[in-house]
């Protein structure tokens, strides 16, 4: 009998090893792997048919975003205001080709959209329009505002007595606007713990290296300063990424949350990746069908 | 007897009876409550009543936030910082989504007085007038302030509310005893053929007097409060320009941008007649009592009624 358990655990171990035979949760880590690569995909193919947008402050979040759509945010792509819906800001509103992105797939709109992206008379604006696109919250694209009015969303709920949680996504090259720092005081002050801020640290911004243009650093050391509390992790770890979410849906006290996550500005196309050019900056024909199959070996 | 009331103390009263009547009312202030008047509001309500300290960028972007609760929003500061600090969220963010704030900034025109140019926005109307959706509105007095605040907080949409520091005479008391306030209607103080003045906010009281003097020397004059800026009453401008032949308009604003700016656009477009602008000439303000400050920039009765005398020689 234990010889036979021993003879089965070998086997087993053996498959697992070749990859042969996966637990629940590898498979479910695979699939989340092969649709963050997919948006990858999609991302490079609307930013290329629309001949500009921004790229590399897109492909830096796909891990953090897509994995909050997938795990934890509530939503439902056939009542976008649904009264008990989780709120996602895209607060660094250029990325507009990733949330698009992920709202298609969602199921928000058509993936066939995306080709329209940026176009004469499309929904999908260079920035994003909570006007025109369903899932959209509210319009950004100027840098902080976004993560302000999270912040009132966040208190409104509070008030409301509400259980939804408000998620903002802001750039790193973002958080030297002024106004970001008097958000993250106000946050603080109303002690708005239904509030997380996900810092997409991809060092880069239009002029160069943030560290060059204007420090930051050290953000997370900012942010408990200002009275939140913190966590720093690498945006392209998906178990970092889902045990940072994890981290914050499961406190109970009364401080605003923020996720620094280290990341590669243009992760996942070689040459776009840490170069501040493919800010915003469209691929010709040679380079879109380099990355696209830079990533599809991924 | 002439009464006098602050346009910001009978705001702060309409919100706290509509803070009654509205339980998703809410109301912030940056550090200024005590003088917006919504303090009053605070100690009514406080639990609904927000501070957001000295950041009025912050102010406009938590205004945003709460109103996409389903709650109607009123924040207040002073003009200068709610229109100028603040302009780009109000532009980017509360305008363009066509959000439920209500901005209702007080201490505008060199009304304020002793303060200096520096809390002195004679600027405002110019620079929200120019955002899309925006809507601006300027009482004459604290009876129209309170029927202005009751008309917003009803409709749906950004507004911006211009109110002034001093305490001012009641003269509009007559005419809402009988009317609500219609968005986009200038309201007609008295008649008359010989010469149009358009005037708007506490400013137009002088212009009710100088219509009496000129009265008494048999020229009648057309007044119009102007308390819709925008959106702003093109009827009653084109029928005023084609009937009197002359317009002059009144307010404690900067002439390039504000109200006279915007009754030449109408004008020059559809009939064009001499309109002569009073105003601030295009300088910053300074500190003084805020009669001194009138008398400086020519906003007084006497100079109404001789730039009155002067358009009825010059028209055409």
């Amino acid at each position: 009998m234990i010889k036979r358990i021993k003879v089965f655990s070998f086997f087993k171990l053996f498959f697992k090893e070749k990859g042969l035979i996966r637990s629940k949760k590898d498979k479910e880590l695979i699939k989340l792997k092969q649709d963050i690569n997919q948006i990858r995909k999609l991302i490079i193919d609307s930013v290329f048919k629309a001949g500009s947008g921004h790229p590399g402050g897109s492909l830096s979040a796909v891990e953090l975003v897509y994995t909050l759509f997938d795990k934890f945010l509530k939503f439902d792509p056939d009542n976008p205001k649904w009264e008990d819906r989780d709120y996602f800001i895209l607060s660094k509103g250029h990325a507009a080709p990733l949330l698009y992105t992920v709202l298609a797939y969602k199921k928000f709109f058509e993936i066939e959209e995306l080709a329209t992206l940026r176009k004469i008379g499309s929904r999908l604006q260079g920035h994003p329009d909570a006007l025109k696109v369903p899932g959209v919250e509210v319009s950004t694209g100027s840098l902080g505002q976004g993560f302000g009015v999270a912040g009132g969303i966040a208190l409104g709920l509070k008030i409301s007595g509400k259980k939804n949680k408000v998620y903002a996504l802001l750039g790193d090259g973002e958080i030297q606007e002024g106004s970001v720092w008097e958000t993250a005081m106000a946050c603080a002050h109303y002690k708005l713990s239904n509030i997380c801020a996900i810092i997409d640290v991809n060092k880069f911004q239009i002029d160069g290296r943030v560290d060059d243009v204007m420090r930051v650093e050290p953000i997370d050391k900012k942010f408990e300063a200002f009275g939140w509390r913190s966590i720093r992790i690498n945006g392209h770890d998906i178990k970092q990424v889902e045990d940072a979410y994890k981290w914050f849906l499961e406190y109970k006290g009364d401080k605003p949350s923020v996720i620094v996550a280290d990341t590669v500005k243009g992760k996942g196309v070689s040459f776009m990746e840490n170069k501040s050019e493919w800010h915003g900056k469209a691929p010709n024909e040679n380079e879109y069908k380099a990355a696209k199959n830079e990533i599809s070996k991924e | 007897m002439l009464r006098m009331a602050s346009q910001r103390d009978y705001y702060g009263d309409k919100l706290i009876e509509l803070g009654y009547k509205m339980p998703n009312l809410v109301v912030m202030d940056a550090d200024l409550a005590s003088s917006t008047k919504t303090v009053k509001f605070k100690n009514e309500f406080p639990e609904r009543h927000f501070n957001l300290g000295i950041a009025e960028a912050n102010l406009m972007l938590f205004a945003a936030g709460v109103s996409l609760t389903n709650k109607i929003v009123f924040v207040s500061s002073f003009s200068m910082f709610a229109s100028g600090r603040a302009w780009e969220m109000i532009r980017n963010t509360i305008a363009h989504d066509r959000l439920n704030v209500k901005i209702v900034a007080s201490h505008s025109g060199v009304a304020v007085g002793e303060d200096g140019y520096s809390h002195q926005a004679t600027e405002d109307i110019a620079i929200i007038r120019a955002i899309p959706e925006m809507k601006v509105l300027s009482p004459a007095d604290a009876i129209e302030t309170q029927k202005i605040i009751e008309y917003i907080a009803y409709n749906k949409g950004p507004y911006y509310v211009r109110l002034t520091r001093e305490t001012t005479p009641i003269f509009m008391h007559d005419y809402y005893s009988n009317n609500d306030f219609v968005e986009g209607k200038f309201i007609k103080i008295s008649d008359g053929n010989d010469a149009t003045i358009i005037s708007t906010g506490s400013v137009t009281f002088f212009a009710l007097e100088a219509v009496d003097i000129l009265r008494k020397e048999g020229i009648n004059v057309r007044l119009f409060n102007a308390s819709s800026i925008k959106p702003i009453d093109k009827e009653e401008i084109i029928r005023s320009a084609k009937e009197t032949g002359c317009i002059l308009t009144i307010e404690d604003h900067n002439i390039i941008g504000g109200l006279g700016s915007a009754v030449t656009e109408v004008v020059s477009e559809n009939y064009p007649v001499i309109v002569k602008r009073l105003g601030i000439p295009d300088v910053f303000g300074s500190s003084g009592k805020p009669k001194e400050l009138f008398k400086l920039f020519g906003l007084t009765t006497d100079n109404i009624v001789s730039n009155i005398k002067y358009l009825i020689k010059n028209k055409k």
